[in-house]
């Protein structure tokens, strides 16, 4: 496939590609997500803050 | 001549203009510092893409990839996957979050303010400070090759010509100024690499066929005479990874991809660049830019590179390596001789971006590892910051251009960019990786863990690279002076960790301290402090 026969070199040649497709779906996905920081920022601390409450009580 | 120079003079009057422009908006220490925290995120992800891609990865790891082959198109899906989408989503968001609530200006800082030590804050500022040189001479050494190539002036003369140039806008601007000039450069950056590509293929006669045409290289008699030492060592041609066990694997695998690819998570000036953006959305919108920059820049380098060969074989009989002059002049000598002279000047102006754009970030971040880090916040003196910055600065250039002259004589078989790199930016993993995922996700970790951690790290790195892994330590020769042979292990049962880059041993081994350190050593850190790192 496209000249190169080590499946080694054709895999890192295709994940460079892929990767970068990943990336641009995930910036186009989350395009405008995030934008109010500090509140976007508070609900997602304190869900961690629970969460790792909860692991601490059952430790 | 003439058309290079003129250009040379247009784009220099350009990044002055952006100099001068930070100059005027930087008011505050934040602003010298951070960039005020309120850059845009097109220039925020090109600024992180020209920093992060430098001459080191073009002419360095270009010419390494002229060398030992396609196989470190490895490294561009490591620095794509780690370096642009889990630096910006796992560790960004978080890493600009935590460096707001802490009021942290500088990577040392965010980790200092993290486990409230001025200890860690000092240690992480004097290993910056101490060690970064290492890699802004290899940077400086990769703009150098290409200004000593393309205008045939003397090593010296093109170094320290291009070393007073960077040294003049970083100075000026802190680093409002070194990020605009940092996107502008990204842009060209961008655009050169798209034509080098596309250029090359088509002159090859399309991908399948460029491909093909190298794959069968090898195959030639005459080559495979050239290339009997490397082949030797387990080349086993450019489309193929080298033979799995043999230390050209190890190098390629070991050094090059692991060393830089995981590097660069905690490389300090990339860091810094999550905290001057305002909000997650920015970083969202910059993994898209970022994606795309690193693919064009370095996947292009990492395909030229092996390319090259065919055009070098064909003029002059001989592969790339051979008719160039050693790795590091594989590129600059193909874009000398093989492209066209309009495209030469386009591409001439890139490379001097990407090394200006990665060394002013690298003189910003040791002028403020020593100013911010060691100075006022480990030492606990008051003075100004700015000029202490600045004269730390000054102090790190001078270091890394005696570093980049010296580099100019070692042997030139060598991949000396490329190695320069990857030895500092495993030294970074091992020192500040553990700890820096630990700041930003692991609570209730104790201070004392996180010191054993780095100092371990630290300490196994530099044995590591002065006494074991034979490619350094044969270049230090501290291991010659004072044990008689070029690596330790040497001519012993354990031969073989000769070829194991430090960053295979210790950033396990900072892992293990860091582990053990937490188990035994509590966290004492109050629930105030905690709270407000996490910001719940």
């Amino acid at each position: 496939m496209i000249g190169i026969s080590d499946s080694w070199i054709l895999l890192a040649y295709l994940l460079c590609a892929l990767s970068t497709i990943a990336c641009v779906v995930y910036g186009v996905i989350n395009w405008n997500k995030g934008a109010k920081s500090e509140s976007d920022d508070f609900q997602e601390e304190s869900d961690w803050k629970k969460k790792e409450s909860e692991i601490e009580e059952s430790l | 001549m003439l058309g290079n120079t003129i250009a040379l003079l247009v784009y220099l009057f350009i990044i002055s203009f952006f100099g001068f422009l930070g100059y005027r908006h930087t008011k505050t220490s934040t602003d010298y510092l951070l960039g005020g925290r309120q850059i845009h995120p097109m220039i925020m992800a090109l600024s992180y893409g020209a920093t992060f891609i430098s001459t080191s990865a073009i002419v360095g790891f270009g010419g390494a990839a002229g060398t030992l082959g396609m196989g470190l198109l490895w490294l561009t899906f490591l620095n794509i996957l780690l370096g642009i989408f889990i630096a910006f989503v796992v560790f960004g968001k978080r890493t600009r979050r935590m460096g707001y609530s802490l009021d942290a200006h500088t990577f040392p800082e965010l980790l200092g303010n993290r486990f409230d030590s001025k200890f860690i804050q000092g240690f992480a500022g004097v290993v910056i400070f101490l060690f970064m040189p290492i890699y802004t001479a290899a940077v400086l050494k990769g703009g150098t090759d290409f200004i000593q190539t393309h205008f045939g002036i003397s090593y010296e003369i093109s170094l320290l010509f291009f070393a007073a140039v960077v040294a003049l806008y970083v100075w000026m601007g802190g680093l409002k100024g070194v990020m605009y000039t940092d996107a502008f450069q990204g842009g060209i950056m961008f655009l050169g690499m798209i034509f080098l590509i596309i250029y090359t293929y088509s002159k090859l006669g399309g991908v399948t066929s460029a491909h093909d045409q190298l794959t069968h290289l090898f195959d030639n008699p005459d080559v495979q005479e050239q290339t009997a030492g490397l082949v030797k060592g387990g080349f086993a041609g450019w489309t193929s990874m080298p033979k799995t066990g043999s230390p050209t694997w190890w190098s390629l695998i070991t050094t090059i991809i692991m060393g830089v690819g995981i590097g660069v998570l905690a490389q300090p000036p990339l860091v810094v660049r999550f905290m001057t953006v305002k909000s997650n959305r920015e970083l969202n919108r910059a993994v898209v830019s970022g994606g795309i920059f690193i693919l064009v820049t370095t996947g292009v380098a990492y395909i030229i590179g092996p390319l090259s060969n065919l055009f070098f074989f064909e003029e002059t009989g001989s592969i790339a390596t051979i008719a160039a002059g050693g790795n590091d002049k594989i590129i600059p000598m193909f874009i000398k001789n093989y492209v066209p002279g309009w495209f030469g000047v386009i591409f001439f102006l890139a490379l001097v971006a990407a090394a200006m754009s990665t060394l002013s970030s690298q003189f910003h971040a040791m002028g403020t590892a020593v100013g911010r880090d060691v100075y006022e916040k480990a030492m606990n003196k008051k003075g100004n910051t700015i000029l202490i910055t600045k004269t730390g600065i000054l102090v790190a250039i001078l270091i890394s251009v005696t570093l980049a002259y010296l580099a100019n004589q070692l042997d030139t078989s060598m991949q000396i960019i490329a190695t320069g790199t990857a030895m500092f930016f495993g030294l970074c993993a091992a020192s500040f990786l553990p700890a820096y995922i630990s700041a930003l996700f692991i609570r209730t970790i104790s201070k004392e863990a996180i010191i054993a951690g780095m100092v371990t790290g630290f300490v196994v790195g530099i044995f590591w690279i002065f006494f074991i892994h034979e490619k350094e330590a044969s270049s230090l020769q501290l291991c010659m002076a004072l044990f008689n042979k070029t690596s330790l292990v040497k001519e012993t049962g354990l031969a073989k960790l000769a070829m194991v880059d430090p960053i295979v041993v210790a950033l396990p081994s900072s892992v293990i301290a860091t582990t053990i350190g937490a188990l035994v050593k509590k966290c004492t850190l109050s629930q105030q402090h905690l709270d407000k790192c996490f910001k719940a």
